[in-house]
């Protein structure tokens, strides 16, 4: 085990190297900062001495190395639309992201589990067969359309809802919560609905599939022939089963949510990092561009590892056909 | 040519195609779809890029065929906040969204197909780099990619040239995106194929490694990579309307579906549905059709594969 997690630690350092060196290549290859720096009226020697003062005539190597030394620290530099550390800038923002992505997450789970069991169980019944049909005209809409068909239903048509921003926020040690509030709870249902609206079908579809192959498979054979009663069956023994692909794909989707964040951030003017992002993309603000891009690939591969590790842990078999 | 045509009639592709309600509807409406916006130019009512020809005092009437009085029989489904017809522009944009789509899963397959089958026939290291490698793009998502991606041309080219060079970037952007999908079932595919005894055969007669890739295992995995494929279009269709949605796409000079949902947007707030749900409902059920097409060719081709 030791062995096994001392790898995937290695690997997830080696991916974030990669990912710095992808958001370090943007930051030197779009904008040129000497030019933002500079008004129109400074001699190209003037200009030469500074690009020799900030060190960008150095080889490739050494700024690059200056740049993770920076960023080891938590600078990426100044966001020049907002005039401080980018770094500080998306986390500012980033719980708004993390609150719909965690809502979003709390509502698939509760909801995909007992709807892929009962379809799994019952797959001839109308509410199976509703649901399945359902999830694959769930997964061609696209969430953007969703979120706007639901802010024409709920918001203009009903009234019911609001239609953008996240409403009143407490501050809770630094962190700005809309979920303790009824004003905030109200402006999350549209967004945790949209997002949701993606990965709902295809954790549906996952864990139907999954747990039908389990139901046909010996053991649980042996478990009816034993004599155990149904709901131990399906909930214990074949349930357990079930969970590995589940929680493999989960940990991937967690990523897509991230990425379809952007979308019903945008739709919704939810002040979120994705929203964040396309603004620094229209501003071409390239050093948020490239902290937004460290973040969430810290989120990912952190993410990535432990789900990972809890496979390894819940999967024996993983560990050690893993060691060679 | 007859004798082709004969096998054709007696596949059971056909069969089960004709014994298939659902593949027969998706199959049609598909078909409208395609013919429909590929004759614009000849059926649209309006020439929407013709700016000689759209009337700002048109802008935003609603859908005439809605029959309630209102409108102009010119315009049966409204027009835009442009006054172009709406009917005309939704047409022109799929046409778009499906050559975009269908460039990028050529890209992707051309990309996927040399990857997959170099990492599953050579193996080893070059398959440890190029699947490691396929494992983190996905985990990234391809949609995180694509925007990524297209955010980072935006800014380098600026957005003019990004505009005017928007379909080839957007092809390339979505299908460097998506690789890893074909590379991982060519792969899968490749490694199965290759401890077959004709490979073992053609290698003993001393044909070179690439004419054994392509001649003899290539098209041996040609049915699971035509089955993601037609997955693979709707994906693509709906990365490109997501791109073009968060203004990363097609510009609103020349639209594409999911950038004539953007520019709608905004007027949903003020009663303009039509502006914005008309293309929607079109661009779902172009997606809707193509994946219902993509899984009833899984079924029939590749029961295996088959999964809920």
């Amino acid at each position: 085990m030791f062995a096994f997690v001392i790898r995937r630690i290695l690997q997830a350092v080696i991916v974030m190297l990669v990912i710095s060196m992808i958001g370090f290549a943007i930051k030197q290859n779009v904008g040129d900062p000497v030019r933002q720096l500079t008004g129109i009226s400074v001699s190209a020697a003037e200009r030469e001495a500074l690009r020799d003062q900030l060190g960008l005539n150095d080889p490739f190597s050494v700024q690059y190395v200056r740049f993770l030394k920076k960023a080891l620290h938590g600078d990426i530099g100044q966001s020049f639309f907002y005039k401080k550390p980018a770094m500080e800038v998306i986390l500012k923002k980033a719980p708004a992201t993390l609150e719909l992505v965690f809502c979003s997450g709390v509502l698939i789970f509760f909801l995909s589990i007992p709807i892929g069991i009962y379809a799994a169980i019952y797959p001839k019944r109308i509410f199976s067969r509703i649901a399945m049909g359902g999830s694959i005209v769930g997964v061609s809409i696209p969430v953007f359309l969703t979120a706007i068909m639901l802010i024409y239903i709920f918001s203009i048509k009903l009234g019911w809802l609001p239609s953008f921003g996240r409403g009143e926020t407490v501050n809770i040690m630094g962190w700005e919560s809309g979920l303790f509030t009824g004003d905030g709870l109200l402006h999350l249902i549209l967004p945790t609905v949209s997002l949701s609206s993606i990965m709902l079908p295809l954790f549906i579809r996952l864990i139907r599939s999954e747990m039908m192959e389990v139901l046909e498979s010996e053991y649980i054979r042996f478990a009816w022939a034993k004599g155990l009663h149904r709901w131990r069956i399906w909930f214990l023994h074949a349930f357990k089963n079930t969970l590995l692909p589940v929680i493999t794909v989960g940990g991937v989707q967690i990523g897509t949510m991230i990425a379809f964040t952007i979308l019903t951030e945008t739709v919704f003017q939810w002040q979120g990092m994705g929203f964040l992002f396309l603004e620094a993309v229209e501003r071409s603000d390239t050093s948020l561009l490239v902290a937004y891009l460290i973040f969430v690939g810290i989120v990912f591969v952190i993410v990535n590892t432990v789900v990972d590790l809890i496979y390894g842990l819940v999967n024996p078999m993983v560990r050690v056909t893993g060691r060679k | 040519m007859m004798r082709a045509w004969r096998k054709f009639k007696e596949s059971y592709l056909l069969y089960s195609f004709l014994h298939d309600k659902v593949a027969i509807v998706s199959f049609t409406i598909l078909l409208v779809l395609v013919v429909g916006s590929f004759s614009a130019p000849l059926i649209a009512p309006h020439d929407p890029y013709d700016t000689a020809t759209i009337d700002i005092m048109n802008s935003e009437l609603p859908p005439f065929l809605l029959g309630n009085g209102s409108g102009s029989s010119e315009f049966p489904l409204g027009t835009d906040s442009q006054g172009r017809d709406m009917l005309s522009t939704m047409l022109y944009g799929m046409r778009i969204s499906i050559l975009i789509g269908l460039g990028a899963v050529a890209m992707q397959a051309a990309l996927g197909i040399m990857l997959g089958l170099l990492a599953g026939y050579i193996g080893k290291k070059v398959d440890a780099v190029l699947m490691r490698l396929a494992d983190i793009q996905l985990s990234f998502s391809t949609m995180m990619v694509a925007i990524v991606l297209s955010a980072v041309f935006q800014s380098m080219f600026g957005v003019g040239r990004y505009e005017e060079m928007a379909v080839p970037f957007l092809i390339i952007v979505i299908g460097i995106a998506e690789w890893p999908q074909y590379a991982r079932t060519v792969r899968a595919s490749v490694m199965a194929e290759r401890k077959k005894e004709y490979v073992e055969a053609a290698r003993v007669i001393g044909f070179s490694s690439s004419r054994i890739m392509w001649r003899h295992i290539l098209p041996n995995t040609l049915s699971p990579i035509l089955v993601i494929s037609t997955v693979q279009v709707a994906n693509a269709v709906m990365s490109e309307a997501a791109l073009s949605f968060l203004g990363l796409g097609m510009p609103p000079t020349q639209p594409s579906l999911g950038s004539l949902i953007n520019s709608g947007f905004e007027y949903i707030f003020s009663g303009s549905w039509w502006i914005t749900i008309f293309p929607g409902i079109l661009l779902v059920v172009l997606i809707l059709v193509i994946n219902l097409l993509g899984d009833w060719l899984r079924d029939v081709l590749n029961p295996k594969l088959y999964k809920g």
